[in-house]
């Protein structure tokens, strides 16, 4: 069981890094994720989440081999 | 249904002349083009910019542009739509995006234009990182429509 992780813009600033990978079965939700690799922290407001590049909800199950990414409200165009 | 994303400056005029020239399948079919470009300005909520940093996620960022594309096309009867946008460091009056939709008639043309661009701004994982006179700061949310 491997899910990674990636943080995005002023969400990786504040991380310090860009990416975690997770190797726990335990693991088995996008929420559980924040909370492993936050150390508990509150998922900072407005925060987006994507899982395999789409769109998820904090309760979305994850898989091995998931990319799960953590990034703050988009601002292209 | 093309997306592209640039990491060096773009002529949108001439992006839009070469995708017409280059689908010549379309030629006599399209009776409208709408586009629209956003550029970028040397000030934002008051305080003067110099330069901005556009960062995405590789991958990700295209797939939701072509999927907010074939969501145009399911909404509206249009031929064509076009998307070029800027990754990496724009300097103010730089092309950022270029959105371009052609159409047999106007209205479908100008709908999914406007779409298009919306939704791009609501949904595609891009940001923008300001950089001042003497700080940066990475824009939190982009202006509404008014």
């Amino acid at each position: 069981m491997s899910v990674q992780i990636r943080y995005f813009a002023s969400l990786r600033e504040r991380m310090g890094r860009a990416s975690d990978t997770i190797d726990d079965a335990t693991v088995t939700s996008v929420a559980q994720v924040w909370a492993r690799v936050s150390g508990n922290r509150p998922l900072p407001v407005n925060t987006l989440v994507a899982v395999n590049m789409q769109y998820a909800d904090l309760d979305r199950a994850v898989q091995d081999g998931d990319e799960v990414a953590f990034f703050p409200p988009v601002t292209g165009g | 249904m093309t997306v592209q994303l640039r990491d060096v400056d773009f002529d949108p005029c001439e992006e839009l002349a070469a995708y017409q020239q280059g689908v010549p399948g379309q030629r006599g079919k399209y009776g409208a083009v709408v586009s629209f470009v956003g550029t970028m300005r040397d000030f934002n909520d008051g305080r003067a910019v110099q330069a901005m940093t556009l960062e995405h996620y590789p991958g990700m960022t295209e797939k939701n542009l072509q999927r907010i594309c074939t969501e145009a096309r399911r909404q509206w009867d249009i031929l064509d739509a076009l998307i070029v946008h800027r990754v990496g460091e724009v300097r103010p009056n730089d092309p950022i995006v270029l959105v371009a939709v052609w159409s047999a008639h106007r209205a479908a043309a100008f709908d999914a234009c406007r779409y298009l661009i919306e939704a791009l701004k609501t949904h595609a994982p891009f940001w923008k990182k300001e950089q001042g006179r003497e700080t940066t700061r990475w824009v939190e949310h982009n202006n509404p429509v008014s």
